[in-house]
């Protein structure tokens, strides 16, 4: 509370030594309620004036942000060599104008091209997350097993994600298998290793409720194992899709085909570079978007 | 002749980095068939061992355990343990965790209805009707305790094992549920073993105070029968002198014959 004291508050009113004029008991027997109601007025209106500082800072920090980049992004734009925001944003309005176009099979509408790369996506982290999470599940539940798995898995993580491109073509002999088991191998890593250390952490609190009880092995996995690691396991999976958009506009710039990634390199190759910029906002909108929608489900499964 | 809970030379020996470390030994303890013992000691002298020993969770490295005749080889639902934290599923709701339990034991012989309702009479027995549908985080830790208290009663176990059921709690609370659980298993008749750190609370609830010497190498020092009439009033114990000679020999074990050799 500030302590300053309102022009509205009598002197009087202020706490006096014992034994003083009478005037002052009646002031005191009276002030209370005109003090509280002052009082409370005014926390009012500090919590109110807090808040709209609160909007504020919300909405204008962000904002201000954002006008800088602009204005560094324009200021770096006037020495020739990339396009500014005002000719990226003539450029963007005639690629949204009309997303969903077909020209054959390498030219068509930037909705098209979204699609592709997230199916390619999804289909990669899908199988991933297929294999991921229940050999994350076994690894952290059977010792042998993570000391079987654990070499393997410290010695493949750290490779770099397109190394594993030419592996897949060779083996697949396609640019989409390709691409899709570069995503694969890239993202599974996360999903396994946060299971297992999911698995490895529950309480063993919980795990005695489980042996008191003699619960069946499928009770102890539906009712204790798996909500037991549900968060670990989405923590995995937003890393790994957090990877998967990563690597596949890497990916796609090398196989070709319908993709935000070989967008980018054939409008590289047009010396388009307004178009480049489109998509490079293009990809980091889908991936805040991945990573917030992740981040929600996550907050459902919190238990406390 | 009524031998029920018998635990025969038990000793518990740990291995540690450091090397074999004696938590227990030479346990020798017969408990009766709805009798009431509370297990005293200083903080770090086997408590919590002995009773996870009861309750099958660990295995002696010598001596045995019998319940009804029975050797204990491993945990089981005859044996309802309520844990020193609680220890509710914070993922499902009160209700569901005291009817996975009351799932586990009865689920064969009786139809889903009665379990449900069984669940309900356990919550109402800790007078929590109507946190049924909360889960563990929405709850205080009063209720909480309640809940585990209400999980290991519904399996109407044979032997009811609760390590410092109420360490966590303020006086107040506690002394409510003191009085709540002495209800509770007077009208159950079951036999219950708890651990505590509370002389007040030993003495007040149990039959028997079992007192364990200081760790480590741990045994039973002293067992104090506490002949009091039940229903057990709780002022009129603050005056009353067999109850007051009882708590002065639990003090003295504890802080003359078992004072910490810091
Ligand atoms: N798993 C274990 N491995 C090694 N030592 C252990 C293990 N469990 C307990 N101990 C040791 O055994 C002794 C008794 O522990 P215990 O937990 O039974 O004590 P307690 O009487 O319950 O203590 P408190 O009142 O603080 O809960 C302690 O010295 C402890 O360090
Ligand atoms: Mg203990």
């Amino acid at each position: 509370m500030i302590p300053a004291p309102s022009p509205t508050i009598p002197v009087t009113a202020e706490p006096a030594p014992a034994g003083r004029a009478i005037a002052t008991v009646v002031a005191h027997t009276a002030a209370p309620t005109r003090n509280a109601a002052t009082e409370q007025a005014a926390a009012n209106l500090r919590i109110a004036v807090r808040r709209r500082g609160e909007i504020a800072a919300r909405v204008a920090a962000p904002l201000l942000g954002l006008v800088v980049f602009l204005t560094i992004w324009a200021a770096i734009a006037q020495m020739g060599t990339i396009p500014g925001p005002a000719k990226t944003w003539e450029a963007a309005k005639v690629v949204f104008s009309d997303p969903f176009y077909k020209n054959g099979p390498n030219d068509q509408g930037i909705a098209w091209k979204i699609g592709g790369s997230l199916s390619r996506v999804g289909i990669g982290f899908g199988l991933a997350a297929l294999v991921g999470i229940p050999l994350g599940f076994m690894i952290g539940r059977f010792l042998f097993l993570r000391n079987m798995f654990e070499p393997v898995i410290s010695l493949l993580r750290p490779v770099s994600p397109l190394a594993w491109l030419p592996i897949g073509l060779l083996v697949f002999k396609g640019a989409d298998p390709a691409a899709i088991w570069t995503i694969f191998i890239s993202s599974i890593w996360p999903m396994v290793i946060n299971t297992a250390v999911g698995v490895q952490r529950i309480p063993q609190d919980y795990l005695n409720v489980a042996r008191v009880l003699k619960l069946s092995e499928w009770k102890v996995f539906s009712k204790i194992l798996f909500p037991a690691v549900l968060p670990y396991m989405l923590t995995g999976v937003r890393l790994s899709i957090g990877i998967a958009w990563l690597v596949i506009v890497a990916a796609e710039m090398l196989t070709g085909g319908v993709g935000i990634g070989f967008w980018v390199w054939d409008e590289w190759n047009n010396l388009k570079v307004e178009n480049i910029i489109i998509a490079i906002f293009v990809i980091g909108v889908i991936g805040l978007l991945l990573e917030y929608s992740l981040l929600l489900l996550a907050k459902r499964w919190q238990y406390d | 002749m009524d031998r029920y809970l018998n635990i025969e030379q038990a000793g518990m020996i740990f291995e540690t980095r450091n090397g074999a470390f004696t938590a227990l030994r030479d346990i020798n303890l017969t408990i009766q068939k709805g009798e009431f013992v509370t297990l005293i000691g200083h903080s770090g002298c086997g408590k919590s061992t002995l009773l996870n020993l009861i309750a099958g969770l660990t295995t002696p490295t010598t001596g045995y355990l019998f319940l009804s005749e029975r050797q204990i080889v491993g945990p089981g639902p005859d044996r309802g343990v309520v844990f020193q934290n609680h220890s509710l599923l914070p993922w499902l709701t009160c209700f569901d965790n005291i009817h996975l339990a009351v799932e586990r034991v009865f689920a064969e012989t009786e139809s889903k209805a009665q379990l449900r309702e069984r669940t309900q009479r356990a919550l109402e027995l800790v007078g929590l009707a109507t946190a049924a549908e909360k889960r563990p985080h929405e709850i205080s830790g009063g209720m909480k305790q309640r809940v585990g208290i209400a999980r290991a009663l519904a399996m109407e176990p044979k032997v009811l094992l609760m390590d410092e059921p109420f360490g966590a709690l303020d006086a107040l609370t506690r002394a409510r549920l003191q009085d709540e659980l002495m209800r509770i298993v007077t009208a159950t008749g079951s036999t219950v073993v708890m651990v505590t750190h509370d002389v007040d609370e030993a003495v007040l609830l149990a039959d028997r105070v079992v007192m364990m010497t200081n760790g480590p190498a741990a045994t039973i020092g002293e067992i104090l029968h506490v002949d009091l009439p039940r229903p057990r009033e709780r002022l009129a114990m603050a005056s009353n002198p067999q109850y007051l000679a009882a708590r002065k020999a639990v003090l003295e074990f504890l802080y003359q014959k078992q004072l910490k050799a810091a």
